[in-house]
């Protein structure tokens, strides 16, 4: 054997133990057992192979840009009034579809430069233009709000990733997905009743303390009247259950008369925890962060005798009078079961999440059908592999070896990168493997067909065989670089088991270039190096 | 051994049988797709529920519909899955009764309602249709072995031992708790049956999808398609001729439409895999349809004095032996497929078995011989402008004449 040939033949079995490395990892034992666990360990199957549930939310990023105009409506009200501007109503005239729109009306024309210097001071990420009749249209700047909608979107998945690894579900996959379209996919292997896990996804968990200025009443209109049909500036109506109703089906709905601003909210939560109240009622104990101490010591000093609401949601969860100053802790009370309590408190610790989540699609694969579907793939493709290697060996006799042995490594390479990259396997990835198997005959065929061509012509093995590798090369290149530009599109539209197809299928495709032409040429080259003169080249 | 040496067939003479082989599938695909069944779409496409139920007994399809009515859901689809041995039953509710609002809504009243037959006592769980996760906290909550504070990894033991007895040597059924015995220690037992109860199905598999994701799968399907056959023309446009993408391009649209055609005949509906599988076979109808154009363009070099027809004629057959093997080759992993591999991958492998058929014709019987088709038509419009110019100069040259006159 010459050095050249040597060279090769070493590399070929460093990557032959490289990938099988990447399948079996180092075994701790040889047995059946202990090598069914190690593969098991390495390469990781998707959910319709072991079972799980797959979700798909949205984000409604409106309720994050939502909120940034709120607060700059609130902001701009509060900056108007200390400068002694006049102005008639600032509202949003379409929170639904143009959430990123804000109406100033009845500025006078006097005080229009001074609009435009707080605007460009104190609201920097909006731009002001100028309407009929003294009216003003504020804008959020296109790039602040699709910076913000990113953030919420970033921020729910961040939030989403804590409060399901407080629930304990091992290996979950929560990432953005689609393109642009502001949604979250989340898998959740060997959860197969994801009711609970939903709930406590879904839940905003926006937790504020407010003033109750009045309150409660029966229904809306009796509030109305109360207040004399118009409700007082920097207030607004929430609704909420009966106080200390025993359980939840004898709580009524009740209706306060809230402050507009919050003392403090979630994001000044250091820690939450369920537990029980002296009578025994499950609550939510929570602790306040340093700042948000302060701020709430001060809160309640100033309000002593008043009566503060613990707001969740945009819901009242429970209202107590302030006896005394209260410095950093605080109790959520109402109508809760204990398992409710510890959710809720999970959320809290969690943090909010910016914006609401609607889900949008479901699918749970029960494990026994995973387990099924393993069975019956491996099944097919084993056949299917076997009936391949079989015809290669019957059809080019010795070169059939050479094609066999190209198909299995390709199968380890394949496998072993698997097992290294932390690609999942899942079922179509499993009939991926399968094609692969496919288009590495192919380009065997190719070449050995090109070579018995050759040999037709009269040239001499050696010739023919590098003949028949030169011809078929460029095929090969351009089949090659078709079929992957179809899997690339593939994993950059589909979801889920369709992406791990594609993997499957472009790795394979790189792996068959290796074996099926490399490999395959070395171990023409080692025959033919020890073939002799006039004999004929069994192919 | 050598099948196909030194054939000598004339595809392009037998054209116009190609070109009415082609119209007649086509023509009927397309016919089904706008009349008939349309294009059946699977589930992710649509949108809608769908819950694959297994039963411990052969399932009685007409009282699972009267328990479905009775609970209020509008006569959904229900139809018996794979084997009949099985005893696996798809309940399909609409669009309609999937609102995002309360997405697993109609899931829910399905299993409810299925439930309702199981006569059960008051405050049990269900242990065929209960994770090792929530077995494990049952578990916890009772510690029937009194472990205390090392109780968790335990009871997750048994529960996966639980798990994996119920799927692996039970088909995901058990008939009774009892079942159990001999499993779990004896405390556990005990503990299990004050708390559950057998019921007789279980829910395999769940899918739900909304009405937005739905339309939005289908648009990224289309593009999908759409993007990798233009990838692969705009490939083919720098490698050879743009005719050469072009005919390469018409041969994966030809065999598209006649699966797609396929399906909607046969009324299976195209899933996300099955849109898979067709690009799958875009790619490998055009693998075969490279493979003979490389070898033209190689002779069309070689052989320059030759018309183009017969270069075509000689390349094909020259090809024909690697195109049948590896075709055969690969329908045989696929028929394996489609054989063994399952339930789940039957609409797959299914598109796979026509694809690769069709495929193959089409590199010979469509690409081919459009690229003779054109190459005739440039010649003949090359001929008659030539002959235009020809004649329009005569016209001029005799105005001018009368001019003068």
């Amino acid at each position: 054997m010459n050095k050249n040939l040597l060279l090769k033949t070493v590399l070929i079995v460093a990557v032959l133990i490289f990938f099988l490395i990447g399948i079996i990892g180092i075994p701790g034992s040889f047995t059946g057992e202990g090598l069914r666990s190690a593969v098991q360990k390495r390469i990781h199957l998707g959910l319709d192979l072991k079972g799980g549930t797959h979700l798909i939310l949205q984000v409604q990023v409106n309720d994050a840009i939502n909120a940034d105009s709120d607060r700059a409506v609130e902001r701009l009200k509060d900056t108007l009034k200390s400068a002694n501007v006049a102005f008639g109503e600032i509202s949003k005239p379409d929170p639904q579809n143009h959430p990123e729109l804000v109406q100033i009306k009845g500025v006078p024309p006097e005080s229009s430069s001074e609009l435009r210097r707080i605007v460009n001071e104190k609201l920097g990420d909006y731009d002001l233009a100028s309407g009929a009749e003294n009216g003003y249209t504020l804008t959020m700047k296109n790039s602040v709000a699709n910076d913000t909608r990113k953030k919420a979107v970033q921020q729910a998945i961040e939030t989403i990733r804590n409060r399901i690894d407080q629930l304990g579900v091992s290996e979950p996959v929560i990432q953005e997905h689609g393109l642009g379209d502001y949604q979250i996919l989340v898998q959740l292997p060997g959860v197969d009743d994801p009711a609970r896990v939903k709930e406590i996804m879904q839940s905003t968990a926006m937790l504020e303390i407010r003033q109750a200025v009045k309150g409660p009443y029966p229904n809306e209109q009796a509030a109305m009247q109360d207040n004399g049909g118009v409700l007082p500036p920097d207030t607004l109506l929430m609704k909420g259950t009966t106080p200390h109703a025993q359980n939840p089906e004898e709580a009524a709905e009740v209706y306060w008369l809230i402050s507009r601003s919050s003392a403090v909210s979630g994001a000044d939560l250091r820690s939450a925890d369920g537990g029980r109240d002296e009578n025994g009622r499950p609550d939510v104990n929570f602790t306040l962060t340093g700042d948000g101490g302060r701020r709430f010591a001060a809160f309640t000093a100033a309000h002593v005798g008043d009566k503060l609401a613990v707001v969740l949601d945009n819901k009242v969860k429970s209202v107590a009078t302030i006896q005394e100053q209260i410095h950093d802790q605080g109790r959520i009370t109402g109508s809760f079961s204990p398992e409710e309590t510890q959710d809720l408190a999970l959320t809290l610790r969690s943090g909010a999440l910016p914006a609401g989540i609607k889900y949008l699609q479901e699918v749970t694969v029960g494990p026994s059908l995973g387990a099924d579907s393993i069975r019956e793939g491996v099944r097919a493709a084993v056949i299917g592999m076997v009936a391949v290697l079989i015809f290669m060996l019957f059809y080019y006799h010795a070169a059939g070896i050479n094609a066999d042995l190209g198909l299995v490594l390709n199968l380890v390479i394949l496998l072993g990168f698997l097992g290294y990259s932390g690609a999942t396997l899942t079922l179509p990835g499993i009939a991926g493997v399968i094609l692969t198997v496919g288009m590495g005959v192919d380009s065997n065929v190719l070449i050995f067909e090109r070579i018995r061509e050759e040999l037709r012509h009269g040239k001499t093995p050696s010739s023919a065989v590098e003949q028949g590798f030169a011809h078929a090369w460029t095929t090969i290149i351009d089949t090659h670089v078709t079929t992957i530009v179809s899997a690339v599109i593939l994993f950059l539209f589909g979801t889920g088991p369709v992406k791990g197809f594609a993997v499957t299928l472009s790795f394979g495709l790189a792996a068959n270039l290796f074996t099926a032409v490399f490999v395959s040429r070395v171990i023409f080259e080692f025959i033919l190096s020890r073939h002799q003169r006039g004999e004929p080249l069994s192919i | 051994m050598e099948l196909f040496r030194n054939t000598n067939i004339d595809f392009l003479g037998k054209k116009w049988y190609f070109l009415a082989f082609s119209l007649v599938f086509s023509v009927a695909g397309i016919c089904s797709m706008l009349f008939w069944h349309h294009i059946p779409l699977g589930v992710e496409f649509r949108g809608g529920t769908l819950v694959y139920v297994k039963f411990a007994q052969t399932p009685d399809l007409d009282q699972i519909r009267n328990d479905m009515n009775r609970a209020g859901l509008h006569d959904p689809r229900i139809q018996r899955f794979g084997p009949t041995s099985d005893n696996e039953v798809l309940v399909d509710l609409g669009i309609q009764e999937t609102s995002e609002a309360a997405l697993d809504q109609g899931k829910n009243t399905i299993i409810h309602a299925l439930q309702a037959r199981n006569p059960v006592a008051e405050g049990k769980q269900d242990l065929n249709n209960t994770g090792a996760p929530s077995l494990q906290q049952s578990l916890l909550q009772k510690d029937p072995l009194h472990l205390g504070v090392d109780a968790a990894p335990k009871y997750e033991t048994i529960a996966q031992q639980i798990e994996d007895f119920r799927n692996k040597e039970r088909g995901g059924i058990l008939t009774s708790v009892d079942e159990l015995r001999g499993i779990v220690p004896p405390e556990v037992l005990s503990a299990l049956q004050q708390d559950f109860y057998a019921s007789n199905f279980v829910v395999r598999n769940v899918e739900i999808v909304g009405p937005q994701v739905g339309s939005q799968l289908r648009k990224q399907a289309i593009l999908a398609t759409l993007y990798s056959l233009a990838g692969m023309l705009v490939y083919l446009w720098f490698r050879f001729e743009m005719i050469y993408g072009v005919g390469a391009v018409v041969a994966c649209l030809h065999d598209t439409i006649i699966t797609v055609g396929f399906f909607s005949l046969l009324n299976k509906e195209i899933s996300l895999t099955v849109i898979a599988a067709i690009l799958t076979l875009i790619g490998y109808s055009m693998n075969d349809t490279i493979v003979v154009f490389d070898r033209i363009r190689e002779n069309i070099k070689l052989l320059r004095r030759e018309p183009l027809a017969d270069i075509v004629n000689k390349s094909i057959n020259q090809t024909l032996s690697r195109t049948i093997l590896t075709s055969g080759l690969t329908f045989l992993t696929v028929l394996s497929l489609y054989i063994f591999g399952g339930e789940v991958l039957r609409g797959f492998s299914l598109a796979l078995v026509i694809g690769i058929l069709i495929g193959t014709y089409s590199s010979i019987a469509v690409a081919a011989p459009m690229l003779v088709a054109y190459q005739d038509w440039r010649a003949k419009r090359a001929g008659r402008s030539a002959v235009e110019r020809l004649s329009s100069a005569r016209d001029k040259s005799r105005e001018k004449v009368k001019v003068k006159a």
